[in-house]
């Protein structure tokens, strides 16, 4: 068996809001091509730990952190462009959220932005990430159509073609399913297990059976600490911690 | 059982009330519009509406009277398309600026400032464009006058950019946040947002923004009366004074004869001017609407 290589490597990474700690000093390791599957209640600092390996966390203002976080070794701050990591590492939030424009101009944006214009690379990239997250077979006649008549599960997998279009490394995943309905939820599940083949998945969701469906690894969050990190077999049969049992098996959160 | 007749009854007069006050503002433009037509036809018994249009000469009391309005209607078009070309540029940035990237303490100082500039008078504008643009302009062209299109153009630039940057400014705030979250999810810079998302998606408001700023100039009186010169010739450039048809009703009515050919030619440009402000606003009103779909 292959050794697993670290994607992201994070060092004592903690964040403040203002004076508020939303998450103290975090240690662990995201494999490539796992699915890290992160959960915990409400204010457990799970998004803002999402939104730090991609520095989204940088447009809240009055937000500071501390530590270091390494994709393939590299330093996320000092080491590369923000504008760059983001290519890298793409996010699909909870709610789906096309761009006012059509299904074909919501794909191909990313690679507009960096200024390629050669039509048959735009359409390559297309049909590509629309295959990859399946939706291909549903819009391919009405590409040119606006992006915001599709359905909610479909404008959820149009944001994940939008991802991949522009060949990332990381998927960032923020309660993707949580405004879809169980077959659309089914489909986006699906569609991780498949892409976990060639990008590496990190999965925050307030779906605690879903983390057990798809996870790989699995992180139990409560109040901006890490409280358990293990296979997630091995989470959710025979946690080490008392507090994680009791927010998987419902007591509370 | 009273009190349920009584309320109903109160019902139906509060909404009777409301629509006649509705059918009254439409029906007062309707009479407007009537009247206008009604002075300024008598005008067409004994002159050619291609000769009124496109007459190159405006000698309203020579005898006989020529009443050609193309001069009017070319120093209108110039004076707008300068203060357009001044006004849509700065006040479509300006929003930008406000809505994107000024910090938050800045926001609200600035679009109040800029609002205040809608409540100054225009004569006020007239006078400053009059006292300080018009020597300016004057020395730096070497003209014989400073009173000239162009300075119509920047005055009037100074009276649309309010309407502009306001309007601009609540299309652009409208936008979603998220598509901004979204595009800066994927990489794009500050800029690339801004301009291919933001703009793309505000642009029906910011359309409607700039006819109205436009809107305003065509229509405005004073100010322009008193900075552009009032030459009722065809201008052959900006640096040439030009008279607007809004000025030259407000020079003439004065001294025309109520119920003459100069009268009823007065308010037969008053008909143009109406029908050109109603497609600018049609226009705007056709984006405004599409922009809240």
């Amino acid at each position: 068996m292959v050794k697993p290589t670290a994607k992201f490597s994070i060092r004592g990474l903690s964040v403040h809001y203002g004076r508020h700690c939303v998450l103290r000093d975090l240690n662990l390791d995201i494999q490539a091509n796992e699915i890290f599957t992160v959960i915990g209640p409400a204010n457990s600092g799970k998004s803002t730990f999402l939104n730090c390996l991609n520095r989204l966390v940088d447009l809240v203002s009055a937000s500071r952190c501390s530590g270091e976080i390494r994709l393939d070794g590299i330093d996320i701050r000092g080491g590369m462009e923000v504008e760059a990591l983001r290519r890298k590492v793409g996010i699909v939030f909870a709610l789906p959220l096309p761009l006012p424009l059509s299904i074909y101009e919501n794909i191909v944006y990313g690679m507009r932005m960096q200024g390629i214009r050669d039509a048959t690379l735009l359409d390559e990239a297309v049909e590509r990430s629309l295959r990859e997250s399946y939706l291909w077979e549903e819009v391919k006649d009405r590409l040119r159509t606006a992006a915001m008549n599709l359905s909610g599960g479909q404008q959820q997998r149009l944001c994940m073609a939008r991802i991949l279009a522009g060949r990332p490394d990381v998927l960032l995943f923020d309660e993707p399913t949580s405004g879809l309905d169980p077959i659309s939820t089914a489909k986006i599940e699906e569609t991780m297990m498949v892409l976990k083949e060639k990008y590496t998945i990190v999965l925050v969701t307030n779906n605690v059976a879903q983390a057990a469906r798809v996870g790989d690894r699995t992180a139990f969050f409560l109040m901006g600490e890490m409280v358990e990190l293990s296979d997630t077999s091995k989470l959710f049969t025979a946690p080490a911690d008392s507090r994680t049992s009791d927010y998987i098996t419902g007591k509370f959160g | 059982m009273k009190s349920i007749r009584f309320r109903k009854l109160k019902e139906w007069g509060i909404e009777k009330a409301i629509l006649l006050s509705g059918i009254f503002s439409v029906v007062f433009v309707v009479l407007i519009f009537l009247f206008l037509l009604r002075e300024g036809f008598s005008l067409f018994r004994g002159e050619s509406i291609v000769d009124f249009i496109f007459g190159k000469s405006w000698y309203p009391i020579s005898s006989p009277p020529r009443f050609g309005i193309l001069p009017l209607i070319l120093g209108s078009l110039l004076v707008t398309l300068g203060a357009a070309a001044i006004s849509v540029p700065i006040g479509i940035a300006a929003a930008l600026y406000i809505s994107e990237i000024a910090p938050r303490r800045l926001k609200e100082p600035l679009k109040a400032g800029i609002e205040l500039l809608a409540a100054i008078p225009s004569v006020v504008i007239g006078f400053i464009g009059m006292i300080t643009l018009g020597p300016w302009i004057k020395s730096a062209f070497h003209l014989p006058t400073g009173l000239t299109a162009l300075t119509g153009s920047v005055t009037l630039a100074f009276m649309a950019m309010p309407t502009i940057v306001s309007i601009a400014e609540d299309a652009i705030t409208a936008v979603p946040r998220q598509y901004r979250e979204a595009a800066i999810a994927m990489g794009a810079t500050q800029w690339q947002t801004t301009w291919r998302i933001v703009a793309r998606a505000a642009r029906p408001g910011m359309v409607a923004a700039v006819m109205l700023g436009i809107g305003r100039v065509i229509g405005e009186t004073m100010a322009v009366m008193m900075v552009t010169g009032n030459a009722a010739v065809i201008p052959r450039s900006f640096l040439q004074p030009v008279r607007t048809l809004t000025a030259t009703i407000a020079a003439e009515m004065g001294e025309s004869v109520q119920g003459g050919p100069h009268y009823a030619a007065l308010f037969a440009i008053g008909i143009v001017l109406f029908i050109i402000t109603f497609l600018i606003n049609g226009v705007a009103d056709l984006y405004l609407h599409r922009s809240r779909q």
